[in-house]
């Protein structure tokens, strides 16, 4: 990439942008995804005896069984959410980036 | 290619022998084998389909670059759910009981990560490896060096897990000696990857994928049909087979150093891995690579729930049943001991929920599976060797594709005696550990330089190199000093590192030194490859510039 290239890219309006928001975005989505994860391990470390507990009164079940399928379940949305909006709105504006920079 | 046909002639020669020894021990699963043979001539005739198409070295390498998202996911989920996966967890959690839920969700927890941090940027930067990316504006020669050293450690401690499930299982099944299975899977999977590259190697992947998913959720299925759909009667009945401390959490993770340790090793040890982040050059541009994690998190998350009920299948099914029992082991050693070890729940579950065919079936697919992981971890084994450290670090860039492809498939028969060898050393081991071995290491040296490569400006050369290494010693060394191998390994009495997962410090260890010395690096060399950064940002975010860089 040529030095031109570069400083005209990094002062677009939309470069910036979708730098800003996609960070933003997918910073969050790491901070859920790692509260969660943690969350679950730590309270396993700490504590696991809450897991352990029966779900309701009198059932083997414990309640460590839907925590854990909602974490699975969790990793999965996430990249869900992620993936539909970077479909659209990340796309849209680097397509727009690359024809500014090639057009121009 | 002496070497091999050595080895394809040993397989022959003892072949036959083993054959009618085992015969008296173990009857003869025709079905089994007959799956097994199709199977293993469908992959072969692939690898003669994939081989017309591999002219080049990008066709070799990735496939062309013209796989999809969905079907790089599925390559990924296939590349991702190993043996050790299928036979190590659910034989965790026929042991543990929740604790196996516990390991699994690490091993799912990375990918998002994955998708969020690296995934779009890896496309985007990268042609054939990830030190493609790592090296992007540093100096080629270290990082490269560094980089590839990474991963043929990774790749290897993968291996063996790979290797020890390979030997285990077609033993079990065939009767055939150990030693002549890992030799079976080693020869197969030299063939894919040699004549078929990335293009075998994807569609062996997706294969697979599809086989075992099928298989599983036939499997977690027919047992939840025994219990009418009700999870609370299979958990009680599992419970009164074994006792209440399967349904909570175990030792698995006892205190919090153990659990942030263990969930580090796991997230970004899933982000070091060369044979995944090599996957993602195989697809045309970001969005394909972004297409492709959300489906391999959604199959591998399916994977691992339907895993947990195999699991627990196997305590109600197998365990205790007479049918699975070795008489021999449990003279000597009381208990409720199966044939072939723990790691075989899931066989001996297949038996007990579809008979013999469904046995066979299963065991084909699980053979499968492993011909699909160690192919994918070969390749980006050999990658490394090839492209990394010939083409870049002892020719300087100046060598032609044809040339690097040679040395690709030399190194990939050399990496399968390696593994072959290593994989009869480690027959004893515990093999989901294993594996859990190669992510502290993918987590401490491959994912900190590639991370920080990607999104700090101030990275160094000199940081990245001796971070990289301080990351991949402490690793090793601390994996080598704690539980499982000095204790379980080498028979010392007590480890001198109290902890079996070691990512927490290695990582902290790894990025810590990273920063400190890139930051007190003030070389001419690192004033300009701080300045390369934006250039660098701009093409991860955007992908402007990729596309001609996958073209040469």
């Amino acid at each position: 990439m040529k030095q031109e290239m570069v400083d005209r890219i990094k002062n677009d309006p939309d470069f910036l942008h979708l730098v800003k928001t996609r960070s933003k975005f997918a910073w969050t989505l790491t901070i859920v995804m790692l509260v969660i994860y943690f969350g679950f391990v730590l309270t396993i470390a700490f504590d696991p005896s809450i897991l352990g507990a029966p779900l309701s009164a009198g059932s083997v079940t414990t309640v460590g069984i839907p925590v854990g399928v909602g974490v699975i379940i969790s990793a999965f949305v996430l990249t869900g959410i992620y993936v539909r909006r970077a479909n659209v709105e990340f796309d849209e504006l680097t397509a727009k980036i690359k024809s500014k920079a090639k057009g121009e | 290619m002496k070497a091999l046909l050595l080895a394809l002639f040993s397989v022959a020669a003892f072949a036959g022998e083993a054959l009618t020894g085992a015969v008296e021990k173990q009857p003869l699963n025709m079905s089994a084998i007959i799956m097994f043979l199709i199977f293993v001539g469908a992959t072969l005739g692939i690898t003669y389909w994939a081989a017309k198409r591999t002219k080049t070295a990008k066709d070799f390498y990735t496939a062309g670059g013209g796989i999809t998202g969905f079907q790089n996911g599925m390559a990924i989920a296939g590349d991702y759910m190993s043996a050790a996966s299928f036979l190590g967890i659910s034989a965790l959690v026929y042991g543990k009981g929740y604790d196996g839920l516990i390991y699994s969700i690490g091993f799912l927890v990375g990918w998002p990560i994955i998708l969020f941090m690296v995934a779009e940027q890896l496309r985007n930067l990268g042609k054939y490896t990830f030190a493609d990316v790592a090296s992007y504006r540093l100096q080629q020669t270290p990082i490269r060096t560094l980089a590839a050293f990474g991963s043929i450690v990774t790749v290897i401690l993968y291996l063996i897990a790979q290797m020890v499930g390979a030997g285990k299982l077609i033993q079990l099944l065939f009767g055939l000696d150990y030693e002549i299975a890992v030799i079976l899977v080693g020869v197969l999977m030299i063939l894919y990857v040699t004549f078929g590259g990335m293009l075998a190697t994807t569609w062996v992947q997706i294969i697979k994928a599809f086989l075992l998913l099928s298989g599983a959720t036939f499997m977690a299925i027919a047992v939840m049909a025994h219990y009418n759909f009700n999870f609370e009667s299979l958990f009680a009945t599992a419970v009164q087979m074994k006792d209440v401390s399967i349904m909570a959490p175990g030792k698995l993770v006892s205190d919090p150093i153990s659990a942030i340790s263990l969930g580090i090793a796991l997230m970004f040890g899933t982000a070091g891995l060369p044979h995944i982040l090599m996957r993602f050059f195989t697809v045309s541009d970001a969005k394909e690579a972004r297409k492709s994690v959300f489906y391999a998190t959604g199959f591998i998350g399916y994977f691992y729930i339907l895993t947990f009920i195999i699991g627990f299948g196997a305590i109600v099914m197998v365990f205790q049943n007479p049918q699975y029992l070795d008489l021999a082991k449990q003279a000597v050693d009381g208990g409720y001991p199966i044939l072939g070890g723990d790691n075989m729940a899931a066989i001996h579950l297949s038996h007990a929920v579809g008979g013999d065919f469904f046995l066979g079936f299963i065991s084909a697919v699980a053979f499968a599976t492993i011909l699909a992981v160690v192919s994918g971890l070969t390749l980006a084994g050999a990658s490394a060797i090839s492209h990394d450290l010939y083409a870049s670090v002892i020719k300087k860039g100046k060598t032609d594709g044809l040339m690097e492809m040679k040395v690709s498939k030399v190194a990939t028969v050399i990496l399968g005696i390696v593994a072959i060898y290593l994989g009869i050393a480690f027959e004893e081991q515990n093999i989901a550990f294993m594996v859990g071995l190669a992510f502290a290491i993918a987590a401490s040296a491959n994912f900190p330089i590639l991370f920080l490569s990607m999104y700090w400006s101030k990275l160094t050369t000199r940081g990245a190199l001796i971070g990289g290494s301080i990351g991949l010693l402490t690793a090793a060394v601390l994996v080598v000093l704690g539980p499982t191998v000095w204790v379980d390994f080498l028979k010392h009495a007590d480890p001198i590192f109290p902890y079996k997962y070691p990512a927490l410090f290695s990582v902290t260890a790894a990025f810590v030194s990273i920063w400190f010395f890139s930051i007190t690096d003030r070389s001419e060399n690192s004033r300009k490859e701080k300045e390369g950064y934006e250039a660098q940002f701009i093409r991860s975010q955007t992908g402007i510039g990729a596309e001609g860089a996958v073209e040469h």
